[in-house]
This record gives C-alpha cells, structure tokens and sequence, in this order.
C-alpha cells in the first residue's frame, strides 16, 4: 500500500525519555510513521504505551526528545498542539459524554467558545459526508449513552475524522468488540489508510496487529526492541519479543466431566436498567470442567455472575446446588457452599484498595475459625495464611501490610486468586480472571484455574475474549441478551461461528431445536 | 369557593410572580453551576449576602442598577471562593458548599454590624418600582400579573431564554455542559475543565446574590437576616425538579410561589380559621416535595456532577 522509503512521514517521535522519579517509563523511544501506513505499537502493560501517547497528546512533558507532526516540532506540554496538528485519538475508555447526542459530542470544542450560535446544519452536512466516506454509519442525534459499544467507538472515530485528523491513535480498539464489529472496525480502517490517513494501532492482540498493521514497534520495559515489517514476521516471534522470553501459554489438556455441581433449570431474573436479566437460562455446571461464556459484555453476564455469587435469586426457574433446593440464597450462603468467586472488576468488587493484604485475603473468612473466634480477630493467623499465599502465588509486594492499592493488576489478582484457591472451592466462577493482565500474569491465571479443574472444581469462565475462551473451555455457551445458547463441545466452533451467536443469531432456532 | 376566587384574582398572581422572582435567579445560578459539574451549597449564604450588598449600596448613595451589580460582584467573589476550593483543589463540594453558606452569612451579620453599630430597625430604601408596560398590561388577569411587575422580575424571566440559548445553542454552553456529563471528553479537545467550571460557579453565584438582592429591592425595601429564610435550598430542590433544564426551573418556581401566595391568601378565609396556621405554612413545601417526586423520576442528572476532574488521573 505505500512505497515504504519514499513515502512522507507524517509522524516522528525522536528519542523521547520520560522518567517518573527513579523509574525510566519511556527510554529514547523512537518511532516513524509515514503517510497511509497503519503501524501497530505492541507491549505489556507498563510498557511504556500509555505514557508515549500521553506525551505525544501534551498531557506529560518528556524529559528528553520531541515530537514532529508533519516535519514540525510539536510544543511539549500543550493538549490542543496535537489537535490542531492531524492528531485524533480514540481512547480505550471512550471521552463520550452519555446525555449528550452524537453531533454534540462530536462537535464539543471545536468552534470557538464565544460566539452566539453554534453552526449545526453545517456540522450535521460534514458529519453526514464523513459517514458515507467512511462507512460509520450513526444517527446524529442519537443520545450517546443509547448506542452500543460499536457505534459508541465510531463515534469516536467520526470526532477525530472530524477535526480533520490525519493521524489516528486507536489505544485497544478492539478490547471491547464482537468479532463482526472488529470486522467492521477493520475495514473502516482500511478506507482511511486507503485515502492516505496514518493510523498507529496499540494493542496486545497479536493476531489483529498481523491482521492490520503493516510494521510492529514493540515495546519492553521502556524500551524499543524490535521493530519489523508484519510480512517478515509471525504471532510467536513478536510475542516472544514482546515479553522478552518465549511465551509459555499452558498446555490445555481435556478435562475429564464428573457430575454437575450446580445446575439452572429455566431461570429468569428481571432486567437491571439497561443490562439484561437471564431469560429462561438452563446451564449445568460440572466437575473437572472448564464451562466458558462467550458474549459481549452486558448482555446477561453480570446477571449470571450475581445469581451464582449469591447476589441476586431467581425470579423464576430453580437453583440446585446438588443437594436439596435453597431456601436462602446469599452471598455468603454461596460461599459457604464452595463457590469462590473472581470478580469482574478486582478494584470494585474484589478488593478493598486501602485495606492491607492481609485484611483483603480474609474478606470471605474473617467471621469464621480459625480467623477469628467469639468475635475476636486472630490476627497472627490471618497474617501467617496471607504470607502462605504471598509465598504461594507469587505476589510481589513489600509484605502483608501493604495497602492493596499499591499492588500492579496482576499482583492483586493473583491475591483474589490465592483467597479463592486457598478455600478448595468445588465451583470457580471466574469473571474476566485476566482483564487488564500482561502475558506472563495472564498465563499463572490460566494455569491456577486449570490446576483446579484437574483437581476437580466446576470452572464457569466468563470472558469476552474469544481466543481465552476457545483455549480453555471443555464446553462452551454465548450469552446473548440474557439467553443462553446451547453448549457447544470444546473444538466444535470456529470465532465466526460464535460470533453469530454473540450478535444474537441462531437463538430461536436454538430454541426450536431444544425443544 | 373561596379558592377559585382566589386563583382568579389577579392581585393573586401578581404575588405568585413577585415571589417566583429571586427563586428565578437562583435556581438559574445554581442550574449553571450543576450543569457543569458543581453543586453549589453556597447559594444559601450567597443569597443573604447579595441581599445585604444590594440593599446596603443603594443605602449608601448608589443607584439601584448598580445595587445590583454590587450584589453581583459579592456573589461572585463568594462563587469565586467555592470554585478555587471544590475545582483545582477538588475539595468535597458538600462541605465547601456549607462552609461558604456559613462564612457568607456570617461575614454579613459582621458587616452590617460594622456598617450600622448602633441601628435597632433596620433602614429603608426607595427600591425598584413597577414598570407598567404599556397596552399589555392592560388586559385583565394577565396585564396585572405579568405586566405590571419590578424590572428586576422582568430580568428573570429574559434571563431564563438567555441561559436556555447559550446553554443550547452556543459552543460554550456544550463545552459547560459536556464538563458535568464528562469532563474527560472536554479535556481531550484541549479545553480547559477547569476554566469552564470556575466560571460557571462564578456567574452562577453572581446570579444567586442577584436573587438575593431582588428581596431587599425589589420585594421589600430593607434587609432582615431572617428573610432569605431556606429560599437557597428551595431552589436547589427547583434546579431537580427542572430536570436540570432552565424553561422547566422556571415553570417549577412559580408553581411552587403560587403555592405560597395560595396558603397565605387561604389562612384568611373561614376555612383558614379552623386549621392551625402552621398546617397552611407547610403546604407549599410538602407539595414541593410530591411534585419533586413525580417530575424528577426520570430526570438525567449531569453523569459527573459532584465529580471532581483531575488532569491526568485515570
């Protein structure tokens, strides 16, 4: 697509260095990006990604080096410079406001402050050519908060396109997508490249990045270690450089089914706002099995989630947990019963971010023997599991009295992991076990939860990355506005194929066939 | 009926007008405040403090025009106060909010103690007359009501198109009200979070001193520590039963002034004779509450209101 050499750079970074104190983020970071080229930026987290981009958007100023946007220096430190420049950003976390419809989010701050009237009929005419050009089709005046996550990030890509950007930065673009939006993220993107805009693309993902990108910058700890064509490489060796070992990921054997341990017989619950309830979902959950839930968030995961986790009760349908049905369900019935759970979101839920280690490994034991007795704590003992599990899962920390809040991601959760696996559950509801995590985290999880499944557990595995899913589920379901697709055998669907069923095809059909 | 005599009586509405006025203002002042993310707790207190510099300018020689522009540049020095706490400082707007409430009422009692040592009834001052506007005040009913008002009233209700246009339909009202939805989306186009908000606290408390000094000029013609007496917290209730939009605000003040005129005018017939006086004072405020209930279920609050927005955090 460009004549590589000849081509104009639009984008150079030249030697940037940011240090926080005595920790070098960005270490001469170097990167060219020349005009209708998409270059994939690929790292850990903690790589240097954010921070480059942040200095490139005069959020930080670096240390060293500057930033060039069409052969001129950019001035460090000024938000707008960037902007004016061609530069648009798409962040991983929208900067959509939800009350407001599309055009005034993507019109907000680009005519001057004070004036009497703010030009629509010309804003809606240019948003309108915008989306023909470039297939994003949305509703301009569509309340924001009322789109899905797709049109969501088109919105985004429509704000940049219309502050004339010539250069898009995508952080994680695809971390929310179905498949099919992917696909339509792509070719969007395609029609961009195609009419000479420049894309830098940062992901983790690596099939996308061989997918879209026509170079790879890899970054470690800071640094650039490797940069190359996608043509003269393949998914193994820029991971291998991306972490900088050889990636391990587990070997996933077959687990061997034993006898369900909770089963859902028809069960609905009411809807929560906009999220779904479980529409008549049936679901058996059994030993020595890996059950995973494919699906785009929101579409009944969270609903399901708090049934199991004792959070919510059936409106209809039953619960049976193996034995006689339960009179009281609740959050500590359920762990009382064995069932750990791995919450989704391990800053909200699953950790109390200023309590210690110690006080956050005992959250689910603390009221019982031998964490405390007669209503007295029993502080040396809780301190002597938290240091078995500190020991045992290999947190990084200073010790047990930290703040929880000053460990990594990655260290929190093996925490939640070592609270959960230490109680030998017989059932493992894990919420997006690895959002957020780098490889090498992100392989120890997978690990934990199959050593579990070996020993026996039932594991449901709610994710939204399919590729997670696929490696470790025995069987799998999607979940698709709360219903529930029938189980699918470990090897028996392609992503396209679970990707219907994530959009939603294939339920009353499904539902023909069950009956 | 009494009361259909009294709700056709045009003396009736004129009141209900007069005494939506400084509710008006403030609910205003405190809607542009919240619309941009910060809830001002202040407005008590700013109220009370416009009350006194208005009433006090004009006392000490000024004309009434610029009373009120006194009282303006008072309120907004209190709002200047509260947005340098709650915005760069990004302090709890709860406490900040109180605390100007409380050092804006105290600091008047001190400066009308200082001003006027040894007054034991307050003084008077000529305040603003009614404006007949001419051939429209003459039609029954309406003409009394809505045209035969104070020009301070007059103001408020121009004020209220005022801040609905610039709050629709120009550039700076969605940068104002994309900072209370999500202040991050305004950041990201260069604009600054925190000049929008400060200025909106600003003239947003200028305009509660406005409605403050409409009671000392306007309503009455001197000032009583007692009389701004909750109208602040009224108009906070006023800003959510408005669904945060200014025409709604407006619609909900007068209602809750009509209230207000209608148990004053219903304690003085037969029926008011035999129910204990508090019961009608009441009313206008349990309605307030039954109407608040009903308008405001599904009112979209601003997303980032009481949010505080620091650069850089994630």
């Amino acid at each position: 697509m460009t004549g590589a050499d000849t081509a104009q750079v639009v984008l150079r970074l030249d030697r940037i260095t940011k240090r926080f104190g005595a920790l070098t983020a960005n270490d001469a970071v170097s990167l060219d990006l020349r005009r209708g080229e998409v270059v994939a930026l690929l790292g850990e987290n903690g790589a240097g990604k954010t921070t480059l981009m942040n200095i490139l958007f005069g959020q930080y100023t670096a240390d060293e080096g500057q930033v060039m946007v069409m052969g001129r220096a950019l001035p460090p430190g000024n938000p707008r410079a960037a902007l004016e420049a061609g530069v648009g950003m798409v962040h991983q976390h929208f900067t959509l406001a939800d009350n407001l419809t599309v055009l005034d989010n993507v019109t907000l701050g680009t005519e001057p402050l004070w004036r009497w009237r703010s030009d629509t009929a010309a804003a809606r005419a240019k948003i309108a050519k915008l989306s023909a050009d470039f297939h994003l089709a949305v509703d301009p005046d569509a309340r924001v908060g009322s789109l899905t996550v797709g049109e969501r990030q088109r919105v985004e890509i429509l704000k940049a396109l219309y502050r004339e950007a010539r250069i898009l930065i995508l952080d994680e673009p695809t971390a929310v997508l179905t498949p099919q939006e992917t696909d339509d993220l792509f070719a969007t993107l395609r029609e961009a490249v195609a009419k000479g805009l420049s894309i830098v693309f940062i992901s983790h993902k690596l099939h996308e990045v061989m997918d879209i990108a026509h170079r790879v910058v890899i970054l470690h700890h800071g640094k650039v270690v490797a940069e190359m064509a996608t043509t003269d490489t393949d998914r193994h060796a820029l991971a291998a450089a991306m972490v900088g070992s050889e990636v391990s990921a587990p070997r996933v054997a077959p687990g061997t089914p034993g006898a369900p341990l909770l089963q859902l017989h028809a069960v609905t619950t009411p809807d929560q706002g906009s999220a779904p309830g479980l529409k008549s979902v049936t679901l058996s959950l059994r030993a020595g099995q890996i059950t995973g839930l494919a699906g785009v968030s929101g579409n009944g995961q969270a609903a399901l989630a708090d049934l199991i986790a004792g959070l919510s009760v059936p409106a209809s349908g039953r619960l049976d947990l193996g034995e006689a049905d339960l009179a009281q369900w609740s959050p500590r019935a359920a762990v009382e019963h064995g069932i750990a759970r791995i919450p989704e979101d391990r800053h909200k839920t699953g950790t109390i971010a200023d309590f210690s280690l110690t006080e956050n490994a005992i959250l689910e034991s603390y009221h019982k023997p031998p964490m405390s007795r007669a209503g007295w704590m029993n502080w040396p003992r809780a301190e002597a599991e938290t240091q078995a599990i500190i020991k045992g899962y290999d947190i990084r920390c200073p010790g047990p009295d930290t703040r929880i809040r000053l460990l990594s991601g990655g260290n929190m959760q093996k925490l939640i992991l070592g609270r959960v696996l230490e109680a030998n559950p017989c059932i493992i509801l894990a919420n997006q076990p690895v959002r957020g995590l780098d490889i090498g985290a992100v392989n120890y999880v997978h690990e934990q939860l199959l050593k579990a499944r070996d020993r026996g557990a039932a594991v449901l595995l709610i994710s939204e990355d399919l590729d997670e899913i696929m490696a470790l589920s025995d069987v799998i379901h999607v979940m698709s506005e709360g219903r529930l697709s029938p189980e699918f055998a470990r090897g028996t669907m392609t992503p396209a194929a679970l990707g219907v069923w994530m959009a939603g095809h294939g339920f009353d059909e499904g539902l023909a066939h069950a009956s | 009926m009494d009361i259909f005599d009294i709700l056709l009586s045009a003396s009736f509405w004129a009141a209900a007008i007069r005494i939506a006025s400084p509710l008006i203002f403030a609910t205003l002042g405190e809607l542009i405040c919240e619309r941009a993310g910060v809830l001002n707790l202040g407005i008590e207190g700013i109220m009370v403090a416009g009350a006194f510099a208005g009433w006090m300018a004009v006392y000490s020689g000024l004309g009434l025009w610029p009373g009120v522009a006194v009282a303006m540049v008072v309120g907004m020095g209190f709002g200047a106060v509260h947005s340098l706490l709650t915005v760069p400082f990004g302090l709890s707007q709860h406490v900040v909010g109180l605390g100007v409430t409380l050092l804006a009422t105290s600091s008047t009692y001190y400066a009308y103690r200082l001003a006027l040592p040894e007054v034991t009834s307050p003084p008077k001052i000529m305040a603003f007359k009614p404006w007949e506007i001419p051939l429209l005040s003459d039609i029954p009913l309406i003409g009394p009501a809505l045209f035969s008002q104070t020009p301070l009233t007059y103001l408020a209700f121009i004020l209220v198109g005022v801040v609905s246009l610039v709050l629709y339909r120009t550039p700076l009202g969605l940068a104002l009200r994309a900072a209370g939805e999500n202040p991050a989306a305004v950041a990201a186009q260069g604009l600054s979070v925190t000049g929008l908000r400060m200025g909106a606290v600003i003239v947003g408390s200028g305009l509660m001193a406005v409605g403050g000094a409409f009671l000392t000029m306007s309503a009455f013609d001197s000032f009583f520590f007692e009389m701004v007496n909750g109208r602040g917290w009224i108009c906070i209730a006023l800003v959510v039963f408005g669904a945060w939009k200014p025409g709604k605000a407006l619609l909900g003040a007068v209602l809750f002034a009509a209230f207000d005129a209608l148990q004053i005018r219903v304690q003085q017939t037969p029926l008011g004779a035999d129910i204990p006086y508090q019961i009608f004072l009441m009313t206008p405020y349990v309605l307030s509450i039954l109407a608040l209930i009903v308008m405001s279920r599904r009112a979209e609050v601003p997303a980032a209101l009481m949010v505080a927005f620091n650069k850089g955090e994630r």
